[in-house]
């Protein structure tokens, strides 16, 4: 870099962002950390410290494994913890099988309906989050719109049970997430170069073919940013299965939060975070790596 | 049509009758009279009660309030917080710290929004314990915990404007005698204020939409919009929400249609520019 | 050449590059530069892409800071002077307009950062933009602009600084050829009117030529040769530089005689003996080659006249004439390129300028027929 730009003013505008982030993103995470050691207590807060100090001096420190041995041994943390990486899975998988052709679609639609499309696409994003999910329950309920409608067309003679069960999160996350899977995959199929799938039919390439063997390989980095864009969240997604969901079976972030506001338990709790952020590492990372490399691309 | 055409196109419709009807369902069942909510009483139907009920239910609408006011500071101090961590990222190259500053922009984006949570209140006991500052939760911590999250998604909305743009522009800018600041503020923040727009509208409706954040950090007496109406909907369904989705909707959607009319107006402007960049060639 | 303008006056360097040498990390982008510019010059850094010659043109502007070596600009150090402050300027190959400002705005940018008055500044732009002949186009947006038009806008907004030092990074790289050509002279009959000294730095050879008064061929982050544009033609210091200049035949060679007026070159890939009536400095026996442009070299169906002759003054017989036969003829218009097969194998390239229309006689594809040139008319280069 050049030797002018190494001024003061850019260090500041490096510096706060930075602090910034490091005070309340990276320190609490480490907060986190430290509390999933700690002894739960009657107290405010409900934890035992971690260093004990006496005269000045440390005497102890007091790691307590216990927390995280309980989330191994008891079965509602082990089954819940497949479970939401089970969920978010079958989403991710679902939201892909929708969300490629409509992105597909839309990147070779003439560039006027392309915007609107696009539009129409992130509209909903717009409004509320919690209100679209609200709105299936009125959809997905026994005496709901679908199941009333199936009945009067006579397709159906009793409702069926569509609301907490499995299929209303799968329908929630979809419906929630779609638009993070179609906006990187629309980004990647747009610059395609369409010279290439006339070079493949040129060179005797039924469409079928020059789709699975040009388009999809080249659009594995979309694939991959949006599967992640809707996997991670939906691993630890709270909203969607607790106003859809079973109440039989509770995916780790109702867990998380349970364990928080209902048990007061927070060194358990932490504990869960973190075990919930170990599994997500290297999605993380991965997302991170891609990130980077379309935020660089136009370098 | 290729096949996969014909297939591609037909998700596509279905999965838009798939993000619409659900919005639409409430928009009808806002003007239904029956209590039951999914049950048309065409008898007394449309009608405007929820919207009568909505406007006299002092909760809702002081939620309202708070989550407007906690929404507009967030996006502010977002958009000024992102601008500063995309312009370093975008511009100053190889910088001690960069890959930190990076990972801390990009990692916020997909974090399960129970570890944000839980860990943003951790440390705002914390540091209550420790230096006894922000005493208590309530607005102020919600408004940080805000700024934190959304500045990750402007941070990438202004670091992609900015290497869409020429860096020699800058260059320029100095070659002509522009100071570091002055370039800044003549040449770049111009260019990005369409990234800045976005950024801010975006941060906006992030925090207003939010629910699991706000309720690790909210402190008793300080609910949003959503958390009020989280509390409502998990005992069920309740015909005013469906007023309050309703007029959301009205919102965002008047927005969109006066922006891309805007865009239009922006677009015929500039096809006449070429044409004009054209003639004088000849 | 008509074009060029007036060359270098007899005065201490106006631009001194003394051992610049420039790293990006284990890279060596520039490599031990030293380069002298005079002022009023138009010199133009000809090279390949990643040559260096860009990085150069930034270290000048104070963009980039050299990793050791020395910049000075009319006396004056420059290793401490940001760009903002420095008697310099640029106009880029993307040009760089500012999109949010006028043509007027943009072209008084520089200005207000002197913190001209008003009056002045106004002046000043309404004077550079009557040059430029830009005047009615003052309120114009850069994206309301023609590319030519651009270019001058771009043009005008770094001279009406009045710079030491006006850098140009491929000033006519994005204009279209017929553009191309009529800007090329615009550019001259400017530098001439306002006597600013010109860096141009191109990778298209003909720019180069027609441009400068001097220029310089970089590869590898060195500067391989500096001269007139003659001089780098006729006279290349190295294979490299006859290669890149244009197109050359190059044949390898053992020097056999060495006489400090004449030398006699063998080529195996000729079979037989090249001429040359000029000394070389080489030792014997040394391996060297014989370059030799195709517009040089004579194509006729008879072996040309024998030593002695007109043509030959000093060559023995059967020197510098090889026989041959013709495989390909490309039509160019103007000219055509023979491709002449010898009986190594080597094939040798041949122009012949088309001056009537009608050529019923033109030598034709698989006749046989002689290569010769003129003793004058190769360069024997050492490395």
């Amino acid at each position: 870099m050049p030797r002018f730009s190494a001024h003061a003013g850019r260090r500041i505008v490096i510096a706060i962002p930075t602090v910034w982030l490091i005070v309340l993103f990276l320190i609490p995470f480490i907060i986190v950390f430290k509390i999933s050691f700690s002894e739960v207590r009657l107290a405010m807060p409900p934890f035992a410290p971690l260093l004990e100090w006496l005269d000045g001096k440390l005497v102890a420190i007091k790691l307590n494994f216990a927390n995280y041995a309980f989330l191994f041994t008891d079965a509602l943390y082990v089954s819940s913890y497949l479970y939401s990486l089970k969920v978010a899975a079958i989403s991710t998988v679902f939201c892909l099988l929708l969300g490629y052709p409509m992105a597909y679609a839309i990147a070779r639609s003439s560039p006027t309906s392309r915007s609107v499309l696009l539009m129409l696409i992130v509209l909903p994003f717009w409004t509320s989050f919690l209100l679209r999910v609200y709105a299936w329950i009125g959809l997905l309920k026994s005496n709901g719109v679908i199941n009333n409608v199936l009945m009067s067309l006579g397709i159906i003679h009793e409702p069926i049970t569509m609301l907490q069960t499995d299929f209303a999160v799968y329908i929630g996350i979809v419906y929630s997430y779609l638009p993070f899977m179609i906006l990187p995959l629309y980004a990647n199929l747009e610059k395609h170069d369409l010279t290439l799938i006339e070079a493949a039919a040129d060179l005797g390439a039924r469409p079928i073919t020059a789709f699975l063997r040009i388009t999809l390989p080249q659009s594995l980095p979309g694939i991959i940013a949006g599967s992640l864009l809707v996997f991670i969240p939906a691993v630890g997604e709270y909203v969607i299965p607790s106003l859809l969901g079973r109440t039989d079976q509770l995916m780790i972030g109702r867990i998380l939060s349970d364990e928080f506001f209902e048990n007061r338990d927070w060194p358990v709790a932490s504990a869960v975070a973190i075990f919930m952020l170990g599994l997500l590492v290297v999605p993380i990372m991965l997302f991170q790596h891609f990130e980077k490399r379309t935020l660089e691309a136009g370098k | 049509m290729k096949p996969q055409g014909l297939f591609s196109r037909t998700a596509l419709v279905f999965g838009l009758v798939f993000l619409y009807v659900p919005i639409l369902s409430m928009v009808v069942f806002s003007f239904n009279n029956s209590r039951l909510v999914t049950v048309w009483d065409s008898a007394n139907s449309p009608t405007l009660k929820w919207y009568s009920a909505l406007m006299s239910n002092d909760q809702i609408l002081g939620a309202a309030w708070l989550s407007i006011k906690i929404a507009m500071i967030s996006a502010t101090g977002a958009v000024i917080l992102g601008t500063l961590a995309g312009v370093a990222l975008a511009r100053f190259g190889a910088f001690r710290g960069r890959a930190l500053l990076a990972g801390m922009t990009t990692a916020p984006l997909v974090m399960p929004e129970v570890i944000t949570g839980l860990s943003l209140l951790l440390l705002f006991v914390a540091l209550e314990q420790t230096v006894g500052y922000p005493s208590g939760r309530g607005p102020l911590t919600i408004t940080l915990a805000h700024i934190t999250f959304c500045m990750a998604y402007v941070t990438v909305v202004v670091q992609s404007r900015l290497v869409g743009f020429d860096e020699s522009l800058e260059e320029a800018a100095m070659d002509l005698g522009a100071r570091p600041a002055k370039v800044f503020f003549r040449i770049t923040l111009p260019l990005i204020v369409p990234a800045l727009v976005s950024g801010w509208l975006l941060a906006f409706t992030l925090s207003w939409d939010d629910l699991v954040i706000s309720q690790f950090v909210a402190g008793p007496g300080s609910s949003t919009l959503p958390m009020v109406i989280f509390s409502k909907v998990r005992l069920g369904v309740s015909p005013d929400v469906n007023a309050l989705a309703t007029i959301m909707v009205l919102i965002v959607a008047s927005g969109i249609v006066v922006s891309s009319l805007w865009m239009r107006y922006q677009n015929k402007r500039r096809e006449r520019d070429m044409r004009l960049a054209a003639s004088a060639n000849l | 050449m008509s074009t060029q303008p007036s060359g270098p006056t007899a005065q201490a360097p106006y631009l001194r590059i003394e051992n610049v040498t420039k790293r990006f990390g284990d890279f060596v982008a520039v490599n031990d530069v030293s380069l002298h510019v005079q002022r009023g010059e138009i010199f133009c850094l000809l090279g390949g892409s990643g040559s260096g010659k860009t990085t150069l043109l930034r270290m000048l502007a104070g963009f980039e800071t050299p990793t050791s070596g020395k910049i000075y600009i009319d006396g004056q150090d420059m290793s401490e002077i940001p760009p903002y402050d420095r008697p310099v300027n640029m106009m880029f190959q993307s040009y760089a307009l500012f999109p949010h400002m006028s043509v007027e705005k943009n072209v008084a940018f520089g200005l207000e950062q002197e913190r001209l008055g008003r009056q002045e500044i106004k002046r000043r732009v309404g004077e550079i933009l009557e040059i430029i002949k830009m005047t009615p186009y003052l309120a114009r947006k850069p994206h309301q602009l023609s590319g030519g038009q651009r270019q001058r806008v771009a043009l005008a907004r770094a001279l009406v600084k009045r710079p030491k030092l006006l850098l140009l990074d491929e000033p006519l790289a994005a204009l279209d050829r017929k553009l191309r050509e009529h800007t090329q002279f615009e550019l001259i009959n400017i530098q001439e009117q306002l006597g600013v000294t010109f860096v141009v730095v191109t990778h298209d050879q003909e720019e180069a030529m027609t441009l400068s008064s001097r220029m310089g061929v970089m590869n590898h982050g060195q500067i391989v040769q500096v001269g007139t544009p003659t001089d780098i033609y006729e006279f290349p210091a190295t294979r490299f530089v006859a290669d890149f200049i244009g197109s050359v035949n190059m044949f390898e060679g053992k020097l056999i005689e060495d006489e400090p007026d004449f030398v006699r070159i063998r080529c195996e890939d000729l079979g037989g003996i090249v001429y040359v009536n000029h000394g070389i400095s080489s030792a014997p026996d040394a391996t060297v080659w014989v370059a030799v442009r195709p517009e040089k070299i004579n194509l006729s169906r008879h072996p040309p006249a024998p030593a002695g002759g007109a043509h030959q003054p000093e060559a023995g017989a059967g020197e510098n004439t090889v026989r041959g036969t013709v495989k390909e003829i490309a039509y160019m218009g103007d000219m055509s390129i023979y491709l002449v097969r010898v009986e190594s194998g080597r094939t040798i390239r041949v122009t012949i300028p088309n001056v009537a229309r009608h050529m019923e006689d033109r030598i034709t594809w698989d006749e046989t027929v002689y290569v010769s040139w003129h003793a004058a008319s190769p360069v024997v280069l050492t490395r």
